[in-house]
């Protein structure tokens, strides 16, 4: 990933709060975007993301706070005068427009000439790869193309900010991953500052140049994809960025270059190669990424693996195993510790008969290196 | 009221709420000045004389008139009933069963509701004095047959398309299940579709007692001297002057009508409500 | 879509007793009464109370002629002139409810259907109190400007007091399908318009106009049918010259005594009426092409 050069800001949301009715849809948010920047929001459905975005396009208004585009207070400008365009979750083409039409509709609004106004909707037919359906109805298009017309629609306005509404939701899988390429393509030829709405991870964590992680209205964390998957902030964010088995734990020694944590759930003791800075006193939490859980064969009588990084005795455990799911690339452990408590554990599946290592009800070490858990303070 | 309206809130931009306001006024202002009116203490009904429930007791005084709206009342229940049953089994049979012809018929059944009034009117009016004359002097209320049946002609279409649309988003994979279950043809449609239909039998039952209620020039058509409704009676009366005892009776009636509206929005509301919970 | 229905064959008892009943009563009451008025139309008298069933098309070209034929036209502008009246007052009010917040929309809907419900004598009634000459709006207006010699301003019984008649009784038949047709517009859609740059009223002419067409329509005929065959507004409200052509066709049967005539008259509304709705399911099939 290219280390994004400090840029200005192109989007900022000053203490954003907005209520309908009773509810609070987003609860005091600030957030700044930077130009250029594939920027997404994530959440669960109604954790307030999309109404951000609609405040963003104009659509609702704030109830207190701003929001500044390109340094200009936009709280009040209505839709039709920002320079934003939004791709619809439901595309939100024209039925009784054509395509070509659809794609003129934005700029026969800003006045533009007739003829310019076809050169530039056949360009913009062009970039999303659609030459020679500027005759169609919509309703002869696919759902893929409709979504490229509403992309074409929105890109031709040559808006400062592209917004996009789960531009993906509405596609099967394998057409979905084929746009989220082409998106990032567009998106880095373009050079528009693109903000998308999604609660689908994978979307995110592959399209996006930052992610803000919101939940029941407020920011979680604000971070790169790599970030928010290897160094969650709290538990919520871990756990609703992939998966992750959480050990609950105090801090016996911490160290600038080391730190041991006791686990009293599964009553062993995991080495950090770094320093947590968190007091002695209170709880704390070992995030763990199924992927990074080690499996060992334990035959009677052998002693526990040494794990890489570690001092013997540390980050391994006793477990067994007691499903098994294979898919193909991969498998997926689901293995019992001593008392009970359960743990994910992911294999890739390098060679093809990897998935016959280990079966039902195997006896197993679990283990993982020095560097392979998260310390989670909240 | 401090925050900005949402952008396609259009009920509350000055500009429609001026136009609302005064469209309402439009439509409401003739009624409350009627009503209001209903209880001045004057023959000319113009100049505010003073409270009076005066022409409420000479409403009840005036047996013709008490005897009119007892008459449509009659009528729109028996009415109310036929016409429930056969837009019922209407609706049902055209939901339920494939036959040749059945556009023919489906087109056929809208006839009445489109057909103008005074068409309908002239048509009963020669119907019952050449084709089937109804008998004379029959005991009321058998004496008001032939304004029920030309009431049922045109109320039960309206009732048959109420009940139709929800028809339409009955599943019919619970019938199925009755039957597999082991009800009988009969007894699937008693015991599944039939409490499906409720609120459409509900608001087909409303339609068909207003219409009615409010019907007019059919009647008039239809009525003979001793088989005066409402309507016919209060167009006498209007023809031949303007008195606050015609205020008196509608206010009446519109209380009525309030009423009634307010009663069947209540059941629907709560049946909405048990079919969410 | 028909894939649950049965075919008759196979339950005949239970088709018959289904559809027995509402079709014989539709057929005795309805279609054999409608037919007679066909047939009379084609009639004529003979002596006080008999008609014969001549085959004549006297009637029909007595009909034609430029006194009923100029009632019909004035029929046919009066009713186009309410209906296009109810529709510029309705659409802003339909568009409105349509986007109210749910609350406040049930009210208003409310509000509309409410005259609706009430009954069209008493509304037309209700109207003559205001418009007559001693009414409410005569006396206001002379109490406000009695003393600048304000005369009295005739409302009623002319072609004015009809025309707020039957716009006063039928804008719920406008309001009710327009907004059915503006309720189920995707929402989305406006505000695609409005991001790509069109303000309120260039969103409802290029966007909202167009995809309400087949709902527009069905309110235009909702109304235009109905006021066509008007009898109470132009017979309570209107003077000598704004009689329409249902009171022309009542006068054949209450007054004067011509059936044949009547039935004729009454039967050249009924192919207009007929013609509009023909047209109108036209139109709807060319909106739904699937």
């Amino acid at each position: 990933m290219p280390d994004p050069a400090p840029k200005r800001t192109i989007i900022e949301f000053r203490n954003i709060t907005k209520r309908f009715g009773p509810v609070t849809a987003v609860d005091n948010v600030s957030l700044t975007i930077q130009e250029g920047e594939f920027f997404a929001l994530l959440g669960p459905s109604g954790c307030g993301k999309t109404t951000l975005l609609r405040m963003l396009a104009g659509f609702e208004t704030p109830t207190s706070g701003q929001i500044l585009i390109d340094g200009q207070d936009v709280t009040k400008v209505p839709p039709n005068k920002r320079p934003v365009n939004m791709v619809f979750q439901s595309y939100a083409v024209f039925p009784h427009l054509s395509v070509i039409k659809n794609i003129e509709y934005g700029l026969k609004m800003e006045g533009v000439p007739a003829v310019e106004r076809r050169e530039r909707a056949e360009a913009a037919l062009a970039v999303v790869q659609l030459e020679g359906y500027g005759e169609r109805m919509p309703d002869q298009l696919s759902g893929g193309q409709r979504q490229r017309v509403a992309l074409a629609r929105a890109i031709v306005k040559r808006p400062r900010v592209l917004l996009l509404d789960e531009p993906l939701s509405a596609l099967d899988a394998k057409l979905r991953e084929e746009l989220r390429f082409e998106m990032s393509a567009l998106q880095d030829r373009l050079g528009i500052t693109f903000v998308m709405v999604t609660h689908d991870q994978d979307e995110a964590l592959a399209l996006a140049s930052r992610c803000a992680v919101m939940n029941k209205g407020s920011l979680m964390q604000v971070a790169t994809p790599a970030d928010l998957y290897e160094f969650p902030a709290t538990r919520l964010v871990a756990d609703f960025i992939g998966s992750v088995n959480l050990f609950e734990g105090r801090v016996e020694e911490d160290e600038s270059d080391h730190a041991i944590i006791h686990l009293p759930e599964i009553g062993i003791k995991a080495w950090l190669d770094h320093g947590t800075g968190a007091s002695e006193t209170v709880q704390i939490w070992l995030a763990l990424r199924p992927e990074k859980v080690e499996l060992h064969k334990r035959m009677n009588g052998e002693g526990p693996p040494t794990m890489e990084g570690t001092p013997p005795g540390h980050n391994v455990v006793k477990g067994r195993i007691m499903d098994i799911a294979y898919l193909g690339s991969e498998s997926v452990y689901d293995v019992m510790l001593e008392g009970g408590k359960r743990v994910r554990v992911i294999r890739p599946n390098l060679t093809r008969w990897d998935q016959e290592d280990f079966s039902w009800d195997e006896d197993v070490w679990l283990g993982w290196h020095a560097e392979g858990a998260h310390v989670l303070l909240s | 009221m401090s925050e900005k309206p949402g952008l396609l809130d259009y009920a509350r931009r000055w500009p429609l709420r001026l136009w609302m306001g005064l469209v309402f006024i439009f439509l409401y202002a003739p009624l409350v000045v009627l009503v209001v009116m209903s209880f001045n203490d004057s023959r000319r009904t113009t100049k505010w004389q003073g409270f009076t429930f005066d022409w409420y007791r000479k409403v009840f005084e005036d047996t013709e008139l008490v005897q009119s709206l007892i008459n449509s009342l009659t009528i729109a229940a028996l009415s109310t009933v036929i016409s429930l049953a056969l837009g019922t089994l209407a609706a049902i049979a055209l939901w339920r069963f494939r036959f040749p012809g059945k556009p023919l018929v489906d087109g056929a059944f809208s006839l009445p509701i489109v057909v103008p009034e005074i068409c309908m009117g002239v048509a009963m009016l020669i119907f019952f004095a050449r084709v089937m004359p109804w008998p004379s002097g029959l005991p009321w209320p058998l004496s008001l047959g032939a304004i029920v049946i030309a009431h049922v002609a045109f109320s039960f279409p309206f009732v048959a398309v109420v009940v139709r649309a929800r028809l339409h988003s009955f599943d019919r994979s619970q019938e199925e299940a009755a039957r597999d279950l082991g009800a009988s043809d009969w007894r699937a449609l008693w015991d599944v579709v039939i409490p499906h239909l409720r609120p459409a039998l509900l608001a087909g039952a409303l339609l068909a007692f207003t219409l009615s209620l409010d019907d007019f020039v059919i009647t008039f058509f239809t009525a003979g001297p001793d088989t005066v409704t409402f309507p016919v009676k209060v167009y006498s009366m209007v023809r031949f002057s303007v008195t606050p005892k015609v205020n008196a009776i509608s206010t009446l009636l519109l209380l009525f009508t309030v009423l009634l509206t307010f009663i069947a929005l209540r059941l629907q509301a709560r049946a909405e409500a048990e079919k969410t919970s | 879509m028909s894939g649950g229905e049965t075919d008759w064959k196979r339950a005949k008892t239970g088709f018959a007793a289904l559809l027995g009943p509402p079709l014989g009563w539709f057929l005795l009451f309805f279609a054999v009464p409608m037919a007679v008025v066909w047939a009379y139309s084609f009639g004529t008298n003979v002596g006080i109370s008999d008609i014969e069933i001549s085959g004549t098309f006297a009637n029909y070209a007595r009909a034609l002629e430029p006194l009923y034929l100029g009632i019909m036209g004035k029929s046919l502008a009066f009713a186009a002139l309410a209906t296009l009246i109810c529709l510029i007052v309705g659409f802003p009010v339909a568009l409105a409810i349509s986007f109210a917040p749910p609350n406040l929309k049930t009210w208003l809907l409310i509000g509309v259907m409410l005259p609706f419900w009430t009954n069209l004598l008493i509304r037309t009634y209700a109207l003559i109190a205001l418009l007559r000459d001693e009414g409410l709006i005569n006396s206001g207006l002379e109490l406000a400007f009695g003393w600048a010699g304000f005369e009295r301003l005739s409302l009623m019984n002319n072609n004015f007091a009809v025309m707020v008649g039957l716009v006063y009784v039928h804008l719920p038949f406008t309001v009710l399908p327009l907004y059915a047709a503006l309720d189920r517009l995707d929402r989305s859609l406006l505000e695609a318009s409005f991001d790509l740059g069109a303000g309120h009223l260039r969103t409802i002419w290029n966007i909202v106009l167009p995809l309400a067409g087949p709902g527009i329509i069905s309110a235009v005929l909702l109304t235009f049918i109905p006021v066509l065959g008007s009898y109470l507004q132009p017979d309570l409200l209107g003077g000598p010259d704004s009689q329409m052509i249902a009171n022309v066709i009542e006068r054949q049967f209450k007054r004067a005594n011509d059936w044949p005539f009547g039935a004729a008259l009454a039967f050249m509304l009924m192919y207009l009426t007929l013609f509009g709705i023909a047209l109108q399911s036209l139109l709807k099939r060319r909106e739904r092409p699937e």
